[in-house]
């Protein structure tokens, strides 16, 4: 009497929530970045590969370690990162088959309007660094291992800053994303390196303002790679090779281009340019306001 | 779900996105009380009528437990369904059934913990009838569970409470992907850090909303069980 | 249920019985058989130990010291007595329920349920409350359900504590005319009261106990007629015993 009748509604329960998950076997996951994910561009393109092959993708969006990290545990078909050194790194180590080059974007420092730093408008991002260093200026870094803290890092150690050893009390690693970093810089007054697309995409900006841009050291590459079957016997090779040949295709390259907010592009499809292997590619950020 | 929309025109033009989620964070969350419950309830009942060494120990773990911190709990279950962990073979890492597990997992102690206090103090009103009747141990907890059935209702309540406002554990198993494994609490993360703080409210709002919904039917059904049943 | 012949020999034996909770003394050296027959009606103030013997004798607790026995036995399985208590608790669900409940838990097979409970409902006279949940019965109606399903057990004792103590004089009435009827069916009837007025129109013999001891155990009338002891006598003059 007090066991039948939950036993049948869990049965019941159990089933819509499975029937849900096997009912669009066509899928693969990608283990995917913050920015892709909170930029929109996953909203926009995913639709149009869906309607062109039937592949359900399913979006895993984190840190680009920790993509790499789920792709690692072959918990992801295919990773879609942007840290250039971590994922040659990936397939060196025989965990992706092969690094595509896809699109670039570029990173923006962004920090009070009040200009607490003095350098907002400039483009030259190592005297900006360099200027927060000296003056203590309040400065939010993601510190969570992702391709934006990646670059964040590898730009310091441009300026010549050894960050481990010259941070103070104005350095400060919240270890949460894109989103996160910025929604703390917005309450704090404080500067952050972010990607432009979560910025164009970003509500809560409050007294943020762009204050370094244009620099060809921002500049930020975006590649994507399949899981090596060989390491992962269930990656479904076929249905994530035919994403990435689909993102590098005229098609999806052009889905890509045409995501824009307000009007502005936020992602440069560079599938097919030489340049894409390369560092920056300054003609481009003209087009960028 | 679209851009620039208040959770308020959400709801009002019955966005499909919108209700998906609704509709998956309660067959999660409901799954997993479900689970939870046939666990925990017999589980509670035995501990509570049983007397070993130990027993006590047993009662403050478990007690314990009803804190477990979703993150935890989320990372476990992550570590043993990943690909590379021991149930990797499963292959439910990222999807609705590994959410249930996890939410399963992070009420069950609730529930049990709850159902001891409740059976306990039910047992020493029923003690004297039982073993006059000479009910067995498995009788005794049947009958203990059922006549103690509006009052366990809470202890449902409470894990579903839990489970539904918890996102620590359903964001790592689940993955938060759009349309498959994305609930109320991960939707809300997700908008926070799109800085869409508005909408993040808003969402919570329904949130809260459906919950108030679900606890107001309980309590309905519990009023009239009462009545009913004396 | 079957007419018996009344209980020849009764299976209860207190052998040196004590009983106490925490160092005070409940029960004092209890020597002691119940007499088969009518009613034992177990009579004396509150806290005399009235309730603990009757509990002893169900075998639902055990002595500190001494031999509380059934058949000889100090384990022997509660199956053949029944105990209604003096506040029954009421199982949560409809009065038939309550009794299916009871005929379940005293193995009787379930094809004989229903005769079983059309029969025992008649006998209480609750035959047209089946449906009514259980516990908003009044308190003389929950005392009959409570004998019913003690009854379910079809007992060769039945242990009645302080039946009537909370109920009115017509609910009062109700259940002693049960009791009567039970007893005539054969069933060794042992019932506590601190109402000596019931134990007159009740007992066959009665037990009077004092302060954990029995003062004094005969037969109804010789009890009331020609009480031995110094006790006894004042107690059936209607003093206090204190």
């Amino acid at each position: 009497m007090l066991t039948r009748r939950p036993v049948m509604m869990f049965a019941a329960l159990t089933v819509v929530a499975t029937s849900a998950a096997f009912a669009q076997d066509k899928s693969i996951a990608v283990a995917s970045t913050t920015s892709t994910q909170d930029s929109g561009l996953f909203g926009q393109i995913l639709p149009a590969f869906k309607k062109k092959s039937g592949i359900d993708v399913r979006v895993i969006s984190q840190g680009t370690g920790q993509a790499l990290d789920t792709g690692r545990r072959g918990d992801a078909d295919v990773v879609f990162v942007h840290a250039k050194p971590q994922e040659q790194k990936f397939v060196a180590d025989g965990f992706g088959v092969r690094r595509y080059p896809v699109m670039y974007n570029d990173f923006i420092l962004v920090g009070p309007k009040s200009n607490t730093g003095g350098f907002n408008g400039t483009n030259d991002i190592v005297a900006a660094l360099k200027t927060i260093k000296d003056k203590g200026v309040t400065f939010i870094s993601r510190g969570d291992k992702s391709g934006t803290h990646a670059a964040e890092l590898a730009l310091w150690k441009g300026a010549g800053i050894d960050i481990a050893k010259d941070r103070g009390p104005w350095y400060k690693e919240i270890g949460q994303g894109m989103g996160a970093a910025l929604n703390t810089a917005s309450a704090s007054g404080g500067y952050v390196l972010t990607d432009r697309g979560t910025w164009l995409s970003f509500k809560n900006r409050g007294d943020l303002v762009i204050a370094v841009e244009g620099d060809n050291r921002l500049f930020n590459q975006y590649g994507v790679m399949l899981v090596n079957p060989e390491k992962h016997k269930h990656v479904k090779k076929e249905l994530g090779q035919a994403f990435i040949d689909w993102l590098i295709s005229p098609e999806g390259q052009r889905a890509i281009a045409d995501y824009r907010i307000g009007g502005q592009q936020l992602f440069f499809p560079n599938a097919n340019s030489p340049g894409a292997q390369r560092r920056a590619a300054p003609a481009a950020h003209a087009a960028i306001p | 779900m679209p851009e620039n929309m208040s959770a308020l025109q959400l709801v009002l033009t019955g966005d499909p996105a919108l209700f998906a989620i609704v509709r998956l964070s309660l067959v999660v969350s409901l799954s997993a009380v479900l689970l939870a419950a046939l666990i925990g309830l017999p589980f509670g009942a035995w501990l509570a009528l049983s007397r070993f060494r130990g027993r006590e120990g047993v009662i403050v773990v478990l007690n314990a437990l009803m804190g477990l911190p979703p993150v935890v709990v989320g990372l476990c279950v992550f570590l043993m369904l990943s690909r590379s962990g021991p149930l990797g073979s499963w292959g439910i890492l990222f999807t609705p059934q590994a959410m249930i597990i996890a939410q399963t997992i992070l009420i069950a102690p609730i529930i049990a913990a709850l159902t001891r206090q409740t059976i306990e103090d039910l047992w020493l009103e029923y003690r004297d009838e039982l073993e006059a009747m000479n009910v067995g141990t498995f009788g005794r907890v049947a009958t203990l569970l059922w006549d103690g059935r509006f009052s366990l209702l809470t202890a449902l309540l409470a894990g579903f409470g839990r489970a539904a406002a918890e996102v620590g554990a359903v964001i790592i198993v689940g993955g938060n992907i759009d349309g498959f494994t994305r609930t109320m609490t991960t939707a809300i993360a997700l908008e926070t850090s799109k800085g869409d703080l508005p909408l993040a409210i808003g969402l919570g709002m329904i949130l809260i909303v459906i919950v108030i919904a679900i606890n107001a039917a309980a309590w309905s059904t519990r009023r009239f069980g009462e009545r009913m049943a004396g | 249920m079957s007419m018996r012949a009344p209980v020849a020999n009764l299976p209860i034996h207190f052998d040196d019985v004590s009983f106490a909770v925490h160092g005070v003394t409940i029960l004092d050296r209890i020597n002691f058989a119940f007499v088969p027959g009518a009613p034992s009606v177990v009579i004396g103030p509150n806290g005399a130990g009235k309730t603990t013997l009757l509990r002893l004798a169900m075998g639902l607790i055990q002595p500190t010291s001494g031999r509380a026995t059934w058949g000889g036995r100090t384990d022997a399985p509660l199956s053949r007595r029944a105990i209604v208590f003096q506040r029954p608790v009421m199982l949560r669900r409809s009065v038939a329920a309550n009794l299916r409940y009871a005929l379940e838990a005293a193995g009787v097979s379930r094809a004989d349920h229903d005769a079983r409970l059309g029969e025992l409902l008649a006998l209480v006279g609750l035959a047209e409350l089946g449906d009514r949940p259980a516990r908003k019965l009044s308190g003389g109606e929950q005392q009959r359900l409570a004998l019913a399903r003690a009854l379910a057990k079809d007992p060769q004792v039945l242990f009645l504590d302080e039946p009537t103590a909370s109920l009115d004089p017509a609910a009062t009435k109700a259940v002693e005319d049960l009791v009567r009827d039970v007893a005539a069916r054969g069933i060794k009837v042992v019932m506590s009261t601190h109402d000596l007025g019931e134990a007159r129109r009740l007992a066959g013999d009665v037990v009077l106990m004092h302060r954990g001891r029995i003062v004094e155990a005969s037969d109804a009338a010789a009890f009331f007629n020609n009480p031995i002891t110094d006790g006894a006598r004042r107690f059936v003059a209607g003093e206090l015993l204190i």
